[in-house]
Parts: C-alpha cells; sequence; structure tokens
C-alpha cells in the first residue's frame, strides 16, 4: 500500500481525542484529563503541525463503513503534502467551529471537498510562506512535498517551520490556492482502509465498548406504542435481581415527537445482563395514547384511496387531463413500499457521565452537534458544558443521526448521579425505530396511436419525515425532489401530485429515505409501458430520458429544486449523464446479448444526492426454487471521487442493502405495535443470498463530487423487480417481494 | 465462582451462572471486541470459540463455559495477524467493522477444520453471521484468499 498505516492505526482503536484551545489534546476517557498536549502550528481546526513535525488532522465527520476516515484526511494531507506515515488521525468531538458535522445526506465529501481542500492548503501556504522568509527567496519557487519545504536542494521539514508559521497571519481563503489534481498524490485513486487491521483485531472502539469507572448499564422498558405512557409500574421483582441498582421512570414525550426520548422505565444495573433481568421482572401496565388503533395493512387502504383522489400539485407542464381524455392507450399501476427500519447491526448505545455542572457523552452518532444539543436539554445544562465525542458507528443508515439514545443516557446520568450506558436491545431497535415512510403511488401514462408516452401523470402519499418534528399530513412539494420533482421525462403533459398521509409512527430517514420508493415506481413504470409496447426496456428508459441537456425547472415545471441543497449551476440535472451510467451498466451486463446468453436481465436507474447510478441485475430460480439475484451491475458517475476503493464498496453494499427490502424488509403495525422485533421476522440478506459478482464502475470525471453512501440504493429493488418479471410474468408492484410470490 | 480460561488466561469469575458468556466478556473482563447483535443467535455478532467450536456467546451460559477454554477476536493471533485478519485487510472488507469480528471468528473455525473449504461451505459456515453494510463478497473473497483458494 503506498500509505503507510503505522501513524494512522495509533488512535485508530481509541476515540477521545479533541481538538481545544488551539492545541491538540489527548483526552483520556476514563477520567476526562487530558493526556498529552503538543505545542505547534494550526491555521485551522483540521490542521496542526507540531514542532517535532507530527501532524495531526481532523476528521469531523462520523465513520459509519463509508470510509470517511480512510477517505477526509488523506485529502487534507495531499493539498498539505504531508507524509501519512507521520499523521494522525482525530476523530472531531462536537464543535461547531468544523462547520457542519450531520454525517447523512451523502455530503462528507460532495460538500466537505473544496473547504478541507482549502484547509491543508492553506497550512501549505503558511509553511511555504515560513521557509521563503527564512531562505529569502519568493514562495512561489518553493514546493511542499514529503513533509517539508522545498527550494532548489534545501528543505526544511514541517516540524522546523511549525513555530515561525504560527506566527504568520493566516491569509484569506481568496489567496489560498489549490494544488491542481496532478500534485495530489494519493487521492483519486484507491487509498487504504486506515481502520481496517483495528476492526479486524476487535480494537475499533463503537458506541457500547465505551468503559467508565462505576458505570451502570441502563435498558428501558419502552411503552410498546408510540406516543404511550406509563400508567402504572411495580419494580419489587426488578430491584430484587443481584446487580439491579436503580429503576427510573422516564418523563414522557409530547408530540412532536423529534429527538425526545421514547419514555417508558428504565432499570439500572451494574452489567448488561442484570439490568435486561431486571428489565424483564417489571411490571408495568401501559396506557397506549392516541396511535393504539394504527393497522398498517389497513392503512394501506387508506393510502390507496388517497392517491385517487387529486392531491396537491407539486409539478405540472402542459395539460395531463385533456392528454389523458386524448389518449389512445392508457396504463396505470399502483405501487406500495412499506415502512422500513434501519436495523443497524449495533443497537443504539451510549455513554454519558454528568457530574459538576459538566456532561460529557461517548456515542455513535452521526449528527454530533445535535447529540450535544439533546443532552444539554435534556440535563438543563448549557452547551458550553456538554462534551460529545464520537465513537466508530456500528452501522448507522440514517437511525443515529436521530439524538433520542442519547439523551436517554444523559437523563439517566443525570438521575443516577453516575456514568450510565444506554443500551437498546435488538427488539427495542426494530420495535422503536424513525421509520422510513411508508408509500403509496398511482401512476398513469396516456400514450398516443404509436405508443409514445405523451401524458404522465403520479400521485404520491407517504408520511413525510417532517411529521416527527411538526404536525403535518402530507408531504410537501419540497419532500418530492428525492426523484419526482426533479426526475427529467421526455413527455410534454405531467403532473406530480402529494396526496394526504397522516404519521402514527416516528418517521425517519433511512439510507436514500423517499428516493428508495419514488425509483422503485418510477423505473418499474417505465418497465410496465416497455412490455405493454413490445419494447425494449432499455429503449424506453433512453426515450423518456430523453435527449442529452440540461433540464431546466420550466421543463420540470417546478418554480425550484432544493437538489440536495446545491445549486442547479454547480450540479445540473444533466441527462447525458444519466444516459451514460445506463449504457455502460447495460453493456457490462451484455444487455444486448442477454437472450442469448440465457440471462434475465432487469434495469433501473436513477439520480440522487447529485450522483448518477445505473443497475442491471441477473435474475435466476435458485436450486430451493427461489428467486436469487447471481450477479448485478452498477454503473455511476459521481463526479469527482476521492476514494475510489471505498465508492465501490459503498455501492457493492449498497445493492445487498436494497436487496434485503426487495426480498425481506418490511415492518408492519397491529395496534399500534410493530409486529417485528428480531432477524427472524425482519429479514436481512445473509451470505448466501448474495450474488456471485457484482461490478462497479465509476466513471472518470474532474466535476464536483456527488454523494456516495446513497445513490446506489434506489435503482437495486426496480431493477430486481423488472428482471423477476421477465423470469415469471408477474409484476410486482409492491416490496417486498416475497409476500407476492410463494414459489 | 466460574473458572474458565480466557485467550489463554486462566480467569475466575463471580457472576451469575445463567449470565451469557457475552456479557461476562463485555461488562465483566472488558473485552469489547465481541459485540452484542441481537442477544438471539441470529446475528453472530457475539461469535466466540469454545473450545475451538464456534458457539454464540449471547445464548451461551457461563455455566456451559466452565472449565473450558475460550477465544475471543483479542485472542485469535498475536498483533492481528491471523491470515484471517491480514486476508480481511488485504481486500478491505470491513465496512462499519461492527460483525467483522463474528465474522472472522466462525471463518476460523471453519478452516480450522476445513482448510479448503468450497463456497458452498463458507455460505454455510457463516450463514448465521448478518452484515447490514452488505460486505458480503469481500468476506467470501477473503476466506478463500486466506485458505489460499484462487479466485474464479
Amino acid at each position: 500500500m503506498a500509505i503507510t498505516r503505522r501513524r494512522f492505526l495509533e488512535y485508530s482503536g481509541g476515540l477521545a481525542l479533541a481538538f481545544a484551545a488551539g492545541r491538540v489534546l489527548a483526552v483520556d476517557p476514563r477520567n476526562g484529563k487530558p493526556k498529552r498536549t503538543t505545542s505547534g502550528f494550526d491555521p485551522n481546526v483540521f490542521v496542526h503541525v507540531a514542532t517535532d513535525g507530527l501532524v495531526t488532522l481532523v476528521c469531523a465527520r462520523s465513520e459509519m463503513g463509508q470510509g470517511v476516515r480512510s477517505t477526509i484526511p488523506a485529502l487534507l494531507a495531499d493539498e498539505l503534502g504531508a507524509d501519512m506515515a507521520r499523521v494522525t488521525i482525530v476523530q472531531g468531538d462536537a464543535d461547531k467551529r468544523y462547520g457542519d458535522q450531520k454525517t447523512d445526506g451523502s455530503t462528507s465529501i460532495r460538500n466537505g471537498y473544496e473547504p478541507l481542500r482549502k484547509a491543508g492548503a492553506t497550512a501549505r501556504t503558511m509553511l511555504v510562506a515560513a521557509a521563503a522568509r527564512r531562505w529569502k527567496v519568493s514562495p512561489a519557487s518553493c514546493v511542499a512535498r514529503d513533509h517539508a519545504v522545498f527550494h532548489g536542494k534545501r528543505s526544511l521539514g514541517f516540524g522546523e517551520l511549525a513555530a515561525e508559521a504560527a506566527k504568520l497571519p493566516v491569509p484569506p481563503p481568496e489567496e489560498v490556492k489549490l494544488r491542481p489534481r496532478s500534485e495530489m498524490r494519493h487521492v483519486f485513486k484507491d487509498l487504504p482502509l486506515i481502520d481496517g487491521p483495528a476492526i479486524v483485531a476487535g480494537k475499533a472502539t463503537f458506541g457500547a465498548d465505551v468503559r467508565l469507572p462505576g458505570m451502570l448499564v441502563a435498558v428501558i422498558a419502552r411503552p410498546p406504542v408510540v406516543g404511550g405512557r406509563v400508567s402504572r409500574y411495580d419494580a419489587k421483582r426488578a430491584l430484587a435481581i443481584p446487580g439491579v441498582k436503580r429503576v427510573v421512570e422516564i418523563p414522557t414525550p409530547k408530540p412532536p415527537y423529534a429527538f425526545q426520548p421514547w419514555g417508558g422505565v428504565a432499570v439500572l444495573a451494574d452489567n448488561t445482563w442484570a439490568a435486561l433481568r431486571g428489565r424483564a421482572a417489571l411490571e408495568i401496565e401501559w396506557d397506549e395514547g392516541p396511535n393504539a388503533e394504527y393497522d398498517s395493512d389497513r392503512y394501506r387502504i387508506t393510502l390507496s384511496e388517497s392517491v385517487h383522489a387529486p392531491g396537491s400539485l407539486a409539478r405540472n407542464t402542459g395539460d395531463v387531463d385533456a392528454a389523458l381524455s386524448k389518449a389512445a392507450r392508457v396504463i396505470e399501476a399502483e405501487y406500495h413500499v412499506p415502512h422500513l427500519a434501519h436495523v443497524t447491526m449495533e443497537p443504539p448505545a451510549a455513554i454519558a457521565r454528568v457530574e459538576g455542572g459538566k456532561c460529557e457523552v461517548w456515542a455513535p452518532t452521526q449528527y454530533p452537534q445535535e447529540a450535544r444539543t439533546q443532552a444539554a436539554t435534556t440535563t438543563g445544562l448549557s452547551e458550553n458544558d456538554v462534551q460529545v465525542h464520537v465513537t466508530f458507528l456500528g452501522g448507522a443508515f440514517g437511525r443515529k443521526a436521530k439524538s433520542d439514545f442519547v439523551a436517554e443516557a444523559a437523563f439517566l446520568a443525570r438521575e443516577a448521579g453516575r456514568p450510565v450506558r444506554i443500551q437498546w436491545a435488538r427488539e427495542d431497535d426494530v420495535r422503536h425505530d424513525y421509520y422510513n415512510a411508508v408509500n403509496t403511488q398511482l401512476l398513469t401514462a396516456g400514450l398516443d396511436e404509436r405508443g409514445k408516452v405523451v401524458a404522465w401523470r403520479l400521485r404520491t402519499a407517504f408520511p413525510p419525515i417532517s411529521s416527527t418534528f411538526k404536525p403535518t399530513n402530507q408531504p410537501s412539494a419540497d419532500d418530492l425532489q428525492q426523484g419526482i420533482t426533479d426526475r427529467p421525462l421526455a413527455v410534454p403533459n405531467v403532473r406530480a401530485e402529494t396526496c394526504r398521509a397522516d404519521a402514527h409512527v416516528r418517521i425517519g430517514w433511512l439510507r436514500s429515505v423517499y428516493n428508495i420508493f419514488h425509483a422503485f415506481s418510477v423505473n418499474s413504470f417505465i418497465d410496465e409501458i416497455a412490455h405493454a409496447r413490445g419494447e425494449d426496456p432499455r429503449a424506453v428508459q433512453l426515450e423518456i430520458l430523453g435527449p442529452d441537456r440540461i433540464v431546466t425547472l420550466a421543463e420540470l415545471g417546478v418554480d425550484k429544486l432544493s437538489n440536495y441543497g446545491d445549486s442547479l449551476e454547480k450540479h445540473p440535472i444533466d441527462t447525458g449523464r444519466w444516459r451514460r451510467v445506463i449504457e455502460r451498466a447495460t453493456e457490462m451486463a451484455r444487455w444486448d446479448k442477454r437472450r442469448a446468453d440465457g440471462r434475465v436481465l432487469g434495469l433501473a436507474a436513477h439520480r440522487s444526492f447529485l450522483t448518477y447510478v445505473a443497475v442491471v441485475v441477473s435474475v435466476v430460480r435458485n436450486g430451493a426454487g427461489r428467486i436469487a439475484v447471481d450477479e448485478a451491475w452498477l454503473a455511476t458517475d459521481a463526479g469527482t471521487v476521492v476514494n475510489l476503493e471505498r465508492a465501490r464498496a459503498q455501492m457493492e453494499g449498497a445493492v445487498i442493502f436494497g436487496m434485503s427490502h426487495t426480498f425481506h424488509g418490511g415492518a408492519t403495525m397491529k395496534r399500534g405495535v410493530t409486529e417485528q422485533s428480531s432477524f427472524a421476522d425482519y429479514r436481512l440478506v445473509r451470505i448466501g443470498e448474495a450474488p456471485r459478482r457484482i461490478h462497479v464502475d465509476i466513471a472518470t470525471s474532474d466535476g464536483p463530487p456527488g454523494g456516495i453512501g446513497e445513490p446506489g440504493v434506489p435503482p437495486v429493488a426496480p431493477a430486481i423487480a423488472n428482471a423477476v418479471f421477465v423470469l415469471t410474468g408477474q409484476r410486482i408492484r409492491e416490496l417486498p417481494l416475497t409476500l407476492r410470490l410463494v414459489t | 465462582m466460574i473458572k474458565l480460561k480466557v485467550n489463554g488466561a486462566v480467569r475466575e469469575l463471580d457472576v451469575d451462572p445463567e449470565m451469557p458468556l457475552l456479557w461476562a466478556l463485555r461488562d465483566v473482563l472488558g473485552l469489547t471486541g465481541t459485540k452484542y447483535g441481537c442477544g438471539q443467535a441470529q446475528c453472530g455478532a457475539c461469535s466466540v470459540h469454545l473450545d475451538g467450536e464456534v458457539v454464540r456467546s449471547c445464548v451461551t451460559p457461563m455455566r456451559r463455559a466452565a472449565g473450558r477454554e475460550v477465544t475471543t477476536i483479542e485472542g485469535l493471533s498475536v498483533d492481528g495477524n491471523h491470515p484471517l485478519q491480514r486476508a480481511w485487510c488485504e481486500l478491505a472488507v470491513p465496512q462499519c467493522g461492527f460483525c467483522q469480528a463474528g465474522q472472522i471468528m466462525t471463518a476460523a473455525a471453519l478452516l480450522a477444520s476445513n482448510p479448503k473449504p468450497s463456497n458452498t461451505d463458507i455460505e454455510r459456515s457463516l450463514a448465521g453471521n448478518l452484515c447490514r453494510c452488505g460486505t458480503y463478497l469481500r468476506i467470501r473473497a477473503a476466506v478463500k484468499k486466506a485458505a489460499g483458494i484462487p479466485e474464479e
């Protein structure tokens, strides 16, 4: 490997390091006291150069499998000209000085790319200036590389320059020049997996792995229905169990639930086993509250009725009603995707200590600053008195951006007067999730005599995420930018409507969010149109996408598009890039030769998080007669990709992730209670179901970076459904497809 | 008192004999490389060796471990240099990493009894180990690499 791992490893198993007061502080997790301080040069909060030459780089985004700790420091180091053998990585605590730390929306690189390069380049510029001043030469005649500044044959190490550089004024960003890409030595290629050795040795510290002296372990018996409350409880039997120390009632949250604890009764014990036994021994009567009537089967009918009536306009061009009434042929289909649960392998866990007017938290959080806010709110402390350390995240997918579990830990630590680890059991995780929205869509297309699509109407109903934060019962037009209002359609008459959908569980975001069901319906529907016309699904995909162009708001029939928080000038909707990923994926899969190859293929393509992805899958009936994906091809154009290796890994993982909700996934509720509670009934793809091969092609690009973590997921389910139609003649309009396919 | 050997060292623990080995390892001995994923032997994150055989430590009561030898990920090798650990790093298998100790411990027991496993052997052996990140293809490839089986 090009990069030596030694230095990175020093801290990759530890976690509690913080940047503060202009010095690198290594904090001992057992007592919160600094272990070591180093003087040196820190032109910004991301880079520190010690006088002994050690360079410390901060990763302020959370590591949850996407490889951000292998990617961000390499980007900083390449701009700086640092030798990775003399770099140490610090995981940033919650701190607004890092800017946005919320690790979701596939934003770490797409938003961080330029500012992080600027941070590295600023440090380099100042080290070069210090060297040039020492040598009395022009900075332009000096070069920073290999941890030193060179002028001809002379050189000065970064450490030798740190003290002088620290005395120089920090140049304004516009005066700092980024390196040309050719000078970036490690990035834009495969980067080593920095934390791999710690992970395979069992030394990486995840949320529940932090241990503090005197710490109690808490598990909570939560109301079965969201919005329910404890009406009475008896802790006597629980307190009789050896090791159980306290039983504490958690306040009942008031809607909107946001990131408040769910409520219930906590059992605090010396160890997890005692806490779990104590919880089982609690005698509790619940008041189920207003959501106890929620039945997801009945709700499906409600959503279906909702999309069969006109909704609120989200997108409009031409006159859909007139075009539909004149159409030679009308095709209509209704699609349904259930609530999906995150089921991260590591269930939520967090550690808190409240002592002497301060609160310290260790948590596997995607959203450290929000975790800090929640801990402060819960304990009544000021945010300045709350410190949040970020551990490794054992899977996240959006779940760990919600800080309810951090608030639970902080509340209980304050009540107990001792450090507390809150531990969610698997059944807690499956039953009390922030579920991805359940969705029903009705798609109606009008075709002219030649089969060309002249009208396209889409109605969608799903309880939006915003319902978790304020009273609302309908998606906004903005919610539809994930695959509906931003979807290019070379169709003259298009209308999209949002329809009513009340929330009865906590709705949250799960890896790729609304794109999951919007990509499913749109790609399935295009496939249905192709088969209705007896034509090649790829040809119809490309026809409905239309000619290569930059899609305008006027064409989309919308006033504005949030475009994942980025401008349309920087990240336009480019049908050429979309077409090319379709062509690349189908070429890799030998789409045109599929019949000769004896293969059954399905295709889907989608743009999300500013990245284009096309997926082709091959499906077979396996030995057991079940439908299986035996091979998958994924082509993506994500603009500039900093770490090709982790981008490929994310895309491979996205195929498996998408397969889980296609074949197994879905949470259902009866009387307000989630029916699933374990991996036996909330099933995930296992190794024997994984395809034989997954091929990933990443377009070479120097365009602005798009997202990587999420965009691979949305096309997977429709590609499978489209292939299953070819294999079986059954059109899958509902996930998971196992419900409809008894083989 | 329950006496057992953990990663080669004799340990005596004053714990409830019904306490699952997982919690004794994690909460009492501080060996946190073994993970809690479900508590019901459905995910394999807690896999350890008991006298060389893979067990799910979340459903293995301490009384069953008494007098026996337990190996956890921390004790699989010195300095993380077991062929599987090396192959795991070379192929960059882990994503979040949470399930990987269980995957490796299960695969290590497989290779100990079946040094040249087929794809089917690998899949059967690891059928009880979930990975939500979806690293299965690389897991399969890394087991074969560690076993010296060329990729097809």
